[in-house]
């Protein structure tokens, strides 16, 4: 019914988000870099002076590599959850497209993520891992997470209006996939390494690393399995929001 | 031809007496469905509105009048019967609807014309007529919280009117504007109308009714009791509220 320029109510929406966190700031966008450069400074002070793991070099890189990626994913997720019922008005006054919102919340934190992608990339020079062709992996793979999370976005925003602790059990997930991603650690048990690629968020991590830390393309499994869960992720989300669309308006 | 027409359509709600439901709940109603506790808002309502016809809906508080419009608007679905809308349509539901208080009243022009269906270029062409037909002036580059409801109303009802829609649908919140942009705003109306562009609206003033809209519906606890010229049905109306108040005094 709604017939419309989706790009421009998209592009609107993510200013939207964009300006309405950061107008009353004075340090704005800033903060997306003081953030993980925090994390990272404790995170290392703790693995390299408290409890010293000599087995990972450059370990601010390796720590940063993971933190940027979680960060990313965690916020995303949050702030796609409760897109729905934070714009509450939207839904139940325009008739604009509600799948657009879960999106928008997604790409407008990939302004973050952007910003932080820079952060990471100037270390990694800074550090004295040079460019090479490998990063030609990094839009790609970087890619399939946000189509991860615009799928996770969707299934759990529609989720989240009928059922209000969506944004809770989301939380928690989180925390605990604070310890499940290699955000910080190294060894896993052989035997459950090839499961644990499965986590797009992990699989990120891990395939960022190669890239950055290690110079070398990412194999091919670890692609695979990342892009397998993250279209399947989109599928199921679409599929989701579709059957709960119907009475969004009901219960906002 | 731009129309809309309704068949049989019912909207129900669930009640929500009982407060939120925790999870065993969901958990029982999902094992063991129950026929649940409905309300319905509108029952089994049938109509067409033909493009350049004004179309008024009169009745009282908790008729349903609302929810017809938001049926109207595509942001509900109706539980029963089917709904044909073609054409554009804009709809000014509520004060402030889609736009959002830290954003200025230019953000908020765009984001608002974006969220109506305009690509960006159309926005930029319409972006001076609406500034100047809401006389708001250098307040566009304020935030919209600064805006007293007079101004949101005049920023809301600029941008509708503007984005050239089929259907301007509208439900009461014309009440807010000063008497000089009212006229303003009927002027507006009666030059779509000229277009052959449609109006829907809720309104409690019979006056605003009679001025612009020569069809009223008559809703009744959900149900399209009249359908006809606005004069007749306004009669019919006012004769039976005066009856009640009458009655229940």
């Amino acid at each position: 019914m709604w017939s419309g320029n989706y790009s421009f109510v998209l592009s609107n929406l993510v200013m939207k988000d964009f300006k309405v966190r950061y107008r009353n700031m004075s340090l704005g966008v800033l903060w997306s870099m003081l953030n993980p450069l925090v994390m990272m400074g404790v995170l290392t002070f703790i693995f390299t002076k408290v409890f010293p793991n000599p087995s990972i070099p450059n370990f601010p890189l390796y720590v940063l590599c993971g933190l940027v990626a979680f960060n990313f994913f965690s916020i995303a997720w949050v702030t796609a959850t409760t897109s729905l019922v934070d714009n509450a008005n939207l839904v139940k006054r325009v008739a604009v497209p509600r799948q657009l919102l879960p999106i928008a919340a997604v790409f407008s934190n990939c302004i973050h993520l952007i910003v932080q992608i820079v952060l990471l990339l100037t270390l990694v020079v800074a550090f004295g891992r040079g460019v090479n062709i490998h990063w030609l992996w990094l839009p790609v793979i970087w890619s399939l997470e946000v189509v991860f999370v615009c799928g996770l976005g969707l299934m759990f925003s529609a989720m989240d209006v009928y059922v209000r602790d969506m944004r809770y059990v989301v939380e928690s997930c989180n925390t605990i996939l604070f310890w499940l991603v290699p955000i910080f650690y190294f060894v896993v048990p052989e035997r459950f390494y090839g499961l644990y690629q499965y986590n797009p968020v992990t699989a990120l991590v891990i395939a960022s690393r190669y890239i950055l830390l290690d110079g070398k393309a990412p194999p091919n499994t670890l692609l695979y399995k990342l892009m397998l869960v993250s279209f399947l992720m989109l599928v199921l989300g679409v599929l989701v929001f579709g059957k709960l669309k119907k009475r969004l308006y009901d219960h906002l | 031809m731009p129309s809309i027409e309704f068949l049989g359509v019912s909207k129900s709600f669930v009640r929500h007496s009982r407060g939120r439901q925790l999870l065993r709940a969901h958990l029982t109603a999902l094992l063991r469905p129950a026929p649940k506790d409905r309300f319905y808002a509108l029952r089994n309502i049938s109509f067409k509105i033909s493009h350049g016809e004004n179309v008024a809906i009169v009745g009282a508080n908790g008729a349903g009048k609302s929810t017809l419009l938001s049926l109207l608007a595509g942001l509900a679905a109706p539980d029963e019967g089917s709904i044909h809308v073609s054409g554009r349509i804009a709809a000014l539901l509520e004060l402030g609807s889609g736009f959002h208080p830290d954003l200025t009243g230019r953000e908020n022009l765009f984001l608002n014309a974006s969220l109506l269906g305009l690509s960006k270029k159309r926005a930029e062409q319409i972006f001076d007529k609406v500034v100047e037909f809401s006389e708001i002036g250098d307040f566009i580059d304020e935030p919209l919280r600064t805006y007293s409801s007079g101004m949101m109303l005049r920023l809301g009802f600029s941008v509708a009117v503007n984005v050239d829609p089929d259907f301007l649908i509208v439900d009461e919140i014309l009440a807010v504007g000063d008497q000089s942009f009212q006229a303003k705003c009927f002027g507006k109306i009666a030059e779509l109308k000229r277009n052959g562009k449609s109006l829907v609206c809720v309104s409690h003033s019979p006056a605003v009714v009679q001025r612009l809209c020569e069809r009223a519906l008559w809703l009744d606890h959900g149900e399209l009791l009249v359908d006809g010229k606005t004069e007749d049905v306004l009669k019919m109306y006012e004769g039976q509220s005066t009856l009640r108040t009458r009655v229940s005094s």
